[in-house]
């Protein structure tokens, strides 16, 4: 059943595609249904697969003389992973519900770019895995050029240049492990069970690694990510932060380190304390996390503030990864899925609810604007979503960090100790903004009073309350109930630890 | 086990009946106290009850599921003497400051709703025997408090807001941080065999084989976490502007169960786990509570604010719970074969528990006769702005009058029996720290003649001679407060023979 997110999502696209004349309504509504329709099918997924391990979908020869298959499975990490991208992809529709340029169109790209994501993360073989990879990048590319603000044609090429470089070096890694590992299959599973020599995998992992990470926003390949987050659409910037920078950290995961698992060891030598690549990519993730908070907390764009921070957040997902351990591991699935909810709010507070009515992200002039006040939804939102973010106990993101940081101190306390650090400075940023955007203590003259007055903001509309309702009922959901991930999780991450790839 | 979930009820309890407040508009007040009354009679089941029903580690009503296995996180709670009494006063604090929010104009749906889930955290942070479990409610009471203060402060609200957020958050930290360590050495974080490996010495074995001579530094973090709130000097700087600044009945609620909060953590997270190192500490830590006490009650003299004035008496007050609780944590050694020190321990902690509800108490009423006031003369607090109150409002002068002789310790009234049964203990345990804690006594006693003779006798001038007194309805809701102080100044006992089992048992498990 899970296959059909896929098919349904490009099915999707393809008729909005198809439509003759553009008719936004009927675009979105139509969008809706296929995005609700996906979520459904992944919480249906979610379910059935509690208690289970992988289980393979679809399975067809596909390129029978090169051992490419159309395989479709799913484990636990998968069935996580797709739950969040119907929950985003619901989401995102909601919060471009305003969308009339060209809506028709809009639509289409965005349900191609959901079908890629779900595809990626389905995918058993390297080579379908690849395909469904790429597709997801290009619609990215259209929609931040065509319906994007600030820089929007810059912001999409550097996009676009840094996925392709980084696509780039997956595919060298991938041809590599194919042609060393005999050239039968390209089937994830074999390709883990082949045998590959330490050597190889000594240089092949960090090419592929870096590759998946740069989309992933490690430091210091982040630098597409703010921007890129800040051009696109809403909707877009939600998908980017929410799901596709989970696609490089899954690919990370699910390529690099279960197919090149010896690419981690030790190299035998020590330069200043860094002894494997293991280190070299804690050490990154680590920089990213107090850099991107750091950076957050100087900006006076209300939008790069969460841009960084994703920043920020992904490096745990990164340094997680990095620990090799049970409960770092589960801990940076369950980052992603949580920063997938977490920043997707966070951009449809920022981008839509606020700036589409005030028509600036300038902290200093949101702060003339008392929205506490006069978007009173908005503020309670963004300080719902401020907590969830900075890991407040209660929220998602406290257990994904959590496990994140006490699976770092078992390795190396120091990567805790400064992460640590990253989420202080995390409270400092994300305080600062909301104190700035709606809480300032600054007066109004009589005269911007009247003019409040007088220029009411647009109120919220439905699809943006179903949307904050959504995500944040997530949050809470998983804060409060975290087995209902964890469960699900744990033994994926078990087996992929003990096993290679499965 | 959880036959019976009594506390997850009561805990979930404010949270319905904020969101109903939050959709009730102005029928908010309504609904807040419809909850808040339930509460209190639920927390008085709890109370009467708890100890009728199977106990394990001292402890009844115990709910416990496996929240978060992978970072030994439980979802497990239960009540001892302390946390239910606790929970009453949360409970009848809630209820007061419900009733004394008479005038919430702006946003009252949201306004009740915060203190709601005010309470929430206060019932949850009393009632969790886990550390994430604990920390949870603790954060989550720390939001809807910023908020009150943030938004229906007085004129500084917003720096007040701010720095009582940052340090509490700062205090935070520590605590996490600290607890990281040591579920990273024992892999466990519920309280009640946390306390078992302290009390056999092997969560120190087990810390300083993991991380290293940390242990102290431990203690230092958790206290830390702990300073903040209470507050101890010199932590106590977000205090005064946070507690004038925030509504009256937000102040009652900050002053009245939230800095029990701390001085609960002390009693059941603190000497449990870090009694060795605390009794290490023994000396400085002494001196910063005498310096707590003597500082708040010079301080509360120098003010001419009734809000700072009591802001002030507070952190007085609290102080001798600081006094009792470092003072009862002597080295083993010193105990050991020693009966008569056993007994002053037992004496101590029976009358910090007391004061921890007979400040809470009165304090309380305190800001609630600061509320009415504000309310006659429009925001007016100075204490050189009134006089002579007495005559046009004898009931207000006369009630008010005994809470504040409450709070200065008059035998027969609530606030006596805690503070005696305090110095009675620690004199033959600390003679120092309480021949100098008495000072505190004596200037508290002349600022809070002081406000009573500024504020209710001599001439009164022309701008007061028509104060109008307290209203029927008012007379009917402070009527409960005061005969309650009346009847445990004259009846402590109902109070100390429900703590007394738990007393002997804390004593007990902790190892100093």
């Amino acid at each position: 059943m899970l296959a059909w997110t896929i098919y349904l999502s490009f099915a999707g696209a393809l008729l909005l595609a198809l439509m003759p004349k553009a008719k936004p309504a009927l675009a979105r509504w139509l969008a809706l249904a296929v995005a609700v329709a996906g979520l459904a099918l992944a919480v249906q997924g979610f379910a059935a697969g509690i208690g289970q391990g992988r289980v393979t979908i679809v399975d067809l020869p596909w390129v029978p003389s090169m051992g490419i298959h159309f395989l479709l499975a799913a484990d636990g990490i998968s069935r996580v992973l797709v739950l969040l991208t119907g929950l985003a992809a619901v989401a995102g529709v909601l919060f471009s519900w305003n969308i009339e340029l060209r809506a028709n169109e809009y639509f289409a790209f965005y349900l191609a770019l959901i079908g890629g994501v779900y595809g990626v993360f389905l995918s058993f073989d390297l080579f379908l895995l690849f395909v469904f990879y790429e597709i997801a990048i290009v619609p990215k590319y259209f929609l931040i050029a065509i319906w994007g603000s600030t820089r929007r044609e810059y912001a999409a090429m550097k996009l676009a240049l840094y996925s392709f470089v980084g696509s780039a070096m997956v595919l060298v890694g991938l041809l590599a492990a194919y042609a060393t590992a005999g050239s039968h299959s390209t089937g994830l599973v074999e390709l883990a069970h082949a045998g590959l020599p330490v050597s190889f995998q000594i240089w092949c992992f960090p090419l592929v690694f870096t590759g998946f990470a740069i989309l992933a926003g490690m430091w210091p390949f982040h630098t597409w990510a703010p921007t890129g987050h800040v051009a696109a659409p809403t909707a877009a910037s939600m998908l980017l932060a929410g799901v596709v920078m989970k696609l490089g950290a899954y690919g990370c995961l699910r390529v690099g380190i279960a197919l090149f698992p010896r690419g981690l060891d030790p190299w035998g030598f020590s330069f200043i304390g860094i002894s494997s690549w293991r280190d070299v990519f804690a050490v990154l993730a680590v920089i990213g996390i107090v850099y991107g908070a750091l950076v957050a907390l100087a900006q006076t764009d209300f939008k790069f503030v969460i841009g960084y921070s994703s920043v920020s957040h992904m490096g745990f997902v990164l340094l997680g990864l990095m620990t090799l351990n049970q409960i770092g591991m589960t801990g940076a699935v369950m980052q992603m899925f949580s920063h997938g909810i977490i920043a997707g709010l966070l951009f449809a507070i920022v981008g839509r609810i606020v700036y589409e009515r005030t028509h600036t992200r300038q902290l200093a002039e949101l702060e003339t604007m008392h929205l506490s006040k006069r978007l009173p939804f908005a503020a309670g939102a963004f300080v719902v979503a401020g907590l969830a973010s900075i890991g407040m106990p209660g929220f998602s993101g406290f257990w994904a960090e959590m496990q994140v940081l006490v699976g770092a101190w078992k390795v190396n306390s120091w990567w805790a100790v400064i992460a640590g650090v990253g989420i202080i400075v995390g409270v400092a940023y994300t305080w600062r903004a909301m104190q700035k955007a709606f809480f300032s203590d600054a007066l109004p003259s009589a005269h911007v009073l009247e003019e409040e007055h007088e220029h009411k903001l647009a109120a919220i509309t439905w699809p943006e309350v179903t949307g904050v309702v959504m995500l944040v009922g997530v949050s809470l959901f998983v804060g409060v109930w975290p087995r209902i991930l964890l469960d699900t999780i744990e033994p994926a991450v078990k087996t992929l630890l003990a096993g290679g790839a499965q | 086990m959880n036959a019976f979930h009594l506390l997850s009820l009561l805990t979930a309890l404010p949270l319905l009946g904020a969101a109903v407040a939050l959709l009730a508009g102005k029928h908010a007040r309504g609904v807040a106290l419809v909850t808040t009354l339930l509460c209190l009679a639920l927390a008085l089941v709890v109370w009467a009850e708890w100890s009728r029903l199977p106990i394990i580690d001292g402890y009844g009503l115990i709910e416990q599921h496996a929240w978060a296995p992978s970072l030994g996180i439980n979802y497990y709670l239960g009540v001892d003497g302390l946390s239910a009494l606790m929970l009453m006063l949360s409970a009848i604090v809630t209820l007061m400051s419900v009733d004394a929010a008479h005038r919430v104009h702006h946003q009252p749906g949201l306004y009740f709703a915060l203190v709601l889930v005010l309470e929430t955290g206060l019932f949850g942070t009393f009632t969790a025997l886990n550390f994430f479990h604990w920390f949870l409610f603790w954060e989550l009471s720390l939001i809807p408090a910023f908020f009150l203060i943030k938004l229906w402060g007085g004129a500084r609200r917003g720096p007040a807001a701010t720095q009582f957020f940052i340090y509490t958050m700062a205090g935070s930290v520590a605590l996490l941080i600290a607890f990281l360590a040591v579920f990273l050495s024992t892999n466990s974080t519920d309280f009640p065999h946390l306390t078992l490996l302290a009390s056999t010495g092997e969560l120190e074995q087990m810390v300083t084989a993991h991380l290293g001579p940390v242990m102290i530094w431990l203690a230092i973090g958790v206290l830390a976490g702990f300073a903040v709130k209470v507050p101890i000097f010199p932590f106590h700087t977000w205090l005064p502007a946070a507690y004038a600044e925030a509504p009256s009945p937000v102040t009652m609620l900050l002053t009245g169960a939230m800095s029990k909060m701390g001085v609960y953590g002390l009693l059941r997270i603190a000497l449990p786990l870090f009694g060795a190192q605390i009794a290490l500490m023994r000396t400085p830590l002494l001196v910063l509570s005498v310096a707590t006490v003597v500082m708040g009650a010079w301080a509360a003299t120098a003010q001419k604010d009734l809000k700072r004035i009591f802001a002030y008496l507070s952190v007085n007050h609290l102080g001798y719970c600081l006094l009792g609780i470092f003072a009862l944590a002597i080295p083993a050694a010193q105990t050991i074969n020693n009966p008569a020190a056993q007994t002053n321990q037992a004496i101590v902690l029976d009358g910090v528990i007391l004061q921890m509800f007979n400040h809470g108490l009165t304090a309380a009423a305190l800001f609630w006769f600061v509320a009415l006031i504000q309310q006659r003369t429009g925001g007016h607090r100075g204490i050189e702005q009134f006089g002579g109150l007495r005559k046009p409002a004898p009931v207000l002068a006369g009630l008010m009058g005994i809470a504040l002789f409450s709070s200065l310790g008059l035998p027969g009234l609530n606030g006596f029996v805690g503070e005696f049964l305090i110095f009675r203990g620690v004199f033959p345990l600390a003679w120092v720290a309480a021949t100098v804690s008495i000072l505190g006594l004596l200037v508290t006693a002349a600022a809070i003649l002081t406000v009573i003779q500024k504020v209710f006798t001599g001439p009164t001038p022309e701008h007061c001679a028509n104060f109008p007194d307290l209203n029927h309805g008012e007379r009917m809701a402070l009527a409960p407060v005061i005969g309650l102080m009346f009847l445990l100044g004259i009846l402590p006992q109902l109070i100390v023979d429900s703590v007394n089992p738990t007393v002997v048992n804390l004593l007990a498990h902790w190892r100093f």
